[in-house]
Parts: C-alpha cells; structure tokens; sequence
C-alpha cells in the first residue's frame, strides 16, 4: 500500500519550483509515475509530499532546429517522442528505442524527463541520449543549469538533481554529417528492461573508409550508463574489419563494471556487451558509409 | 490525511469524489465506482490486465493515480457496449472464443478498441504490438489475434 501524502498540483513550472523550495527532501516529483508508483507502493519511496508536474504544458514540446538540434520537453510522453514526424526524420534511432521501451500503455503515460530523472541504469532513453550527446537543462528558484547527460547520472536512482531542482528539457546536438546511430538492448521478451543494451554512434570520413568519431554507450552494464572510452579511440582512424571489431568489443566488455542480479551473472552481462557492441559499431559503421 | 475532490467523466457519466491523494485510477473505477470489469492483476504495471482508456489512449490504472486523471474521459470495458449492443470487437472476441479464464480480456479489448478507433485496418503486427504488454496467462493470444483481426477486415459491423 502506498504511504499517504499530501498531493500538490503544480500548473506551471515557477509553482513546480516553489513547492520544491518549501518543502525540499519530504517531497517528491510525480509526471507519469510509471517507475515511482511501484517504489511507493514497496514503501521504498515514502515522500510527504508528491508534486504533481504531469500538466505542466510549459514542459511539453518536442521542437527541432537544423541549428540547435532536438529538444524535448521533460513532461513529453513517450508515445509523442515515438510518433513525432520531427523525431523520426532527423533521429531515427529514438523512434526505434521508443517502439522497444516497455508497454503501448507505459509509453502513453510515462514521460522523457520522468524516465532520466529516475536514473535506472537499465533504462532506454539514457544510453542513447549520451551516445547523441544530449544536455539536460534543469533549474530550481534561484538557477538554471546545463549539464552533459554523461554526468547526469551518478548512481543507482541518483542523478545531478539537487532536492529543489527540476528537469526541464533534453538538449540533443544534430547528428553530424556521415555519422550514423544505433541502439540495441538485450533481453529475454520483446520491450523488457534490457539485461544490456549497447548504443554505437559512428562517423566516417570524407570518403568512408576509415572512422573519425565514434562513441559507445553500454546500458544495464554499471552503476549508470557509461561510456566504453577505450574502445571508442581504438577506432578513430581505423578502417572497418572483423578483427577491429573483436578487439573493440572486447575492450568494452572489460569497460563495463556490471552487476549480478538476477536476470544475468557479471560473466554473462559482459559476454552480452561484447556481442553487442560488435553488432552495433558494425551496424553504425555500415549505415555511416552509405551516408558518405 | 486530507480527501481531495476527483471530477472524473468515466463512460459519458460525470463524477465528483473526495479521494485519498494516493488512491489509484483502478481502485477509484472499481471500490468507489463499482465497475468491476477493470481487471486488477499483477498491481505492479506488468500485466495490462486494468488497461483503460484515459482520454482516449490506453493506459494502466494501477499505475495511475486517480488525481492525475482529474478533468479526463476515462472509457472502461463497460463503456464498450450500448446498452445491451455488444460492441463489434466484443461480438468478435465471443465468436472467436478469444478468452478462456477472462481474466485479461477487459485490457485487451480496451488495447485492441484503441487501436483500432486510432486505426480502422491495421496489419497482424500492428495488432501484436497493441496488445504487446496485455498478458494472458492461459495464452490464448491467436484466437484474440484472429478476433481483432476479423473486425479489421470489416467482418463486424457496428450496431448489430
């Protein structure tokens, strides 16, 4: 059973803000609540106060710039990152990270913002961002501030957030030119939480034979999402093979600090990142080329 | 623990509630409302089995809180049937024997009604994926399958 509390609704984001200033560590934010009713319902969660940010409509945009990139607005659904023409022209790769993050019903209530301020290193949306090289804006009454995704997330459940901070948008950089992304995660039925998910950005150059950029990205694989960064320089300047590629994965599979639990041993999650950052480095590399 | 005012329009009929703030959307449709054909299943957002349509769009209502659908339209499965006209995906779902233990068939007739309100001829995958997070445990997923998939050739018509 879910612990009482007192419901307060906020309609704009300075009122979201306030009753965070007033009421600081005894509250808690609620927008889809689709991660945070079952940690209250275990009592793992037992705020006094649950700030209600779900119609806030100031949070709610997904706009894009050829300039500036994509930016979504922290209470934008799932389902609406999912069915954006916006999205699915110019970041193909969140389409098909949407249509793979849990239920129909999950996604039409469960928000962007909601999911990364959880900070569940099994989420989707995390690792993907970072290999985009997103920023989260966040603010509280006195501030706001930028921060790279990659250092939003610190631990388990714990994020950048201070107890009076409120996450407003997600920033994501346009892909660069001949540069291409994949994502992919592991798990046993379709659209679970995956077991690992790897996400591989890569960029050609001029004439698509060798790598410039690359940026690797493990989920479920640690604390938080992280960066695999020695595999990733093991490829710039490189051209695409099988043994780069075995090597490459490797190294990633030893980058990775994963966790047993009971979904998989630490032996078998970094198994699972080898093969799967082999599949998605090739897979980027491959789809890169064509853009060149 | 102060009770908070609910309006709520849940089938085309308006309510005023006072409510715990923690109150879910499936305890408030089926402890204080009576309509019982919402499923409670799991109660931890794995089943699907209380799938409801909040303004429109599937949703769980055990992962829901009621307060957070203040103002809305909520369709349950007793929504579904016009008087005693079963709607076309009901008649459907009984000619194609498309439950056995019933359990999950209110969420699955409200996953597969959204979809087919959103789109009137989906393909067989689009149907999978509507009812994707709607679990049955006796695993009768063809016969519903074959179910929505017979409305969507037009087999039912509305009305009958």
């Amino acid at each position: 059973m879910i612990r009482d509390f007192v419901y307060l609704r906020a309609n704009t984001v300075k009122e979201a803000l306030d009753f965070l200033a007033h009421h600081k560590d005894d509250c808690k934010l609620i927008c889809g609540g689709q991660s945070l009713l079952i940690l209250m319902r275990q009592r793992l969660v037992t705020p006094g106060y649950l700030i209600d940010i779900k119609s806030v409509e100031e949070l709610n945009y997904i706009n894009f710039s050829p300039k500036s990139g994509l930016k979504l607005g922290a209470t934008t659904t799932h389902r609406e990152v999912e069915r954006s023409p916006l999205v699915k022209k110019h970041y193909p790769v969140l389409v098909d990270m949407e249509e793979n993050l849990a239920s129909v019903q999950t996604r039409n209530w469960g928000t962007i913002g909601g999911n990364l301020a959880h900070g569940d290193p099994t989420g989707d949306p995390g690792p993907v961002f970072i290999v985009l090289k997103a920023a989260v804006k966040m603010a509280n009454k006195e501030r706001e501030r930028t921060v790279p995704l990659e250092e939003f997330f610190i631990d388990y459940f714990e994020t950048a957030l201070e107890e009076d901070e409120l996450l407003l948008e997600v920033q994501i950089p346009v892909i660069p030119p001949k540069t291409a992304v994949a994502y992919e995660k592991f798990n046993i039925i379709k659209n679970d939480q995956g077991i690992v998910s790897v996400a591989a950005s890569v960029t050609v150059d001029d004439q698509g034979l060798s790598c410039r950029e690359a940026r690797i990205v493990l989920g479920a694989a640690a604390s938080t999402p992280i960066r695999a960064k020695e595999a990733e320089q093991m490829l710039i300047g490189q051209k695409l093979n099988n043994k780069l590629l075995d090597k490459v994965s490797v190294k990633a599979s030893e980058e990775a600090d994963p966790v047993p639990d009971i979904h998989a041993s630490e032996a078998y999650r970094r198994r699972l990142i080898k093969a799967l950052t082999k599949k998605m480095v090739k897979e980027a590399w491959e789809q890169a080329k064509t853009l060149a | 623990m102060e009770n908070i005012l609910l309006h709520l329009t849940v089938n085309h009929e308006y309510y005023e509630l006072y409510i715990k703030p923690k109150r879910l959307l499936v305890e408030v449709l089926r402890d204080m409302l009576g309509l019982t054909g919402t499923k409670r299943g799991c109660n931890t957002g794995a089943c699907c089995a209380c799938t409801v349509l909040l303004n429109g769009a599937p949703v769980k209502s055990c992962s829901v809180l009621a307060i957070q659908a203040d103002g809305a339209e909520v369709t349950t499965v007793e929504g579904l049937a016009e008087g005693a006209k079963l709607s076309p995906l009901q008649r459907s779902f009984l000619d194609h024997g498309a439950y056995q233990c019933g359990f999950c068939t209110s969420g699955m007739l409200m996953s597969a009604t959204a979809l087919l309100k959103e789109k009137p001829k989906p393909t067989k995958q689009e149907i999978k994926e509507s009812i994707h997070g709607n679990i049955c445990r006796c695993t009768g997923y063809n016969s519903i399958i074959r179910a929505v998939t017979a409305v969507a050739e037009g087999k039912y018509k509305e009305g009958k």
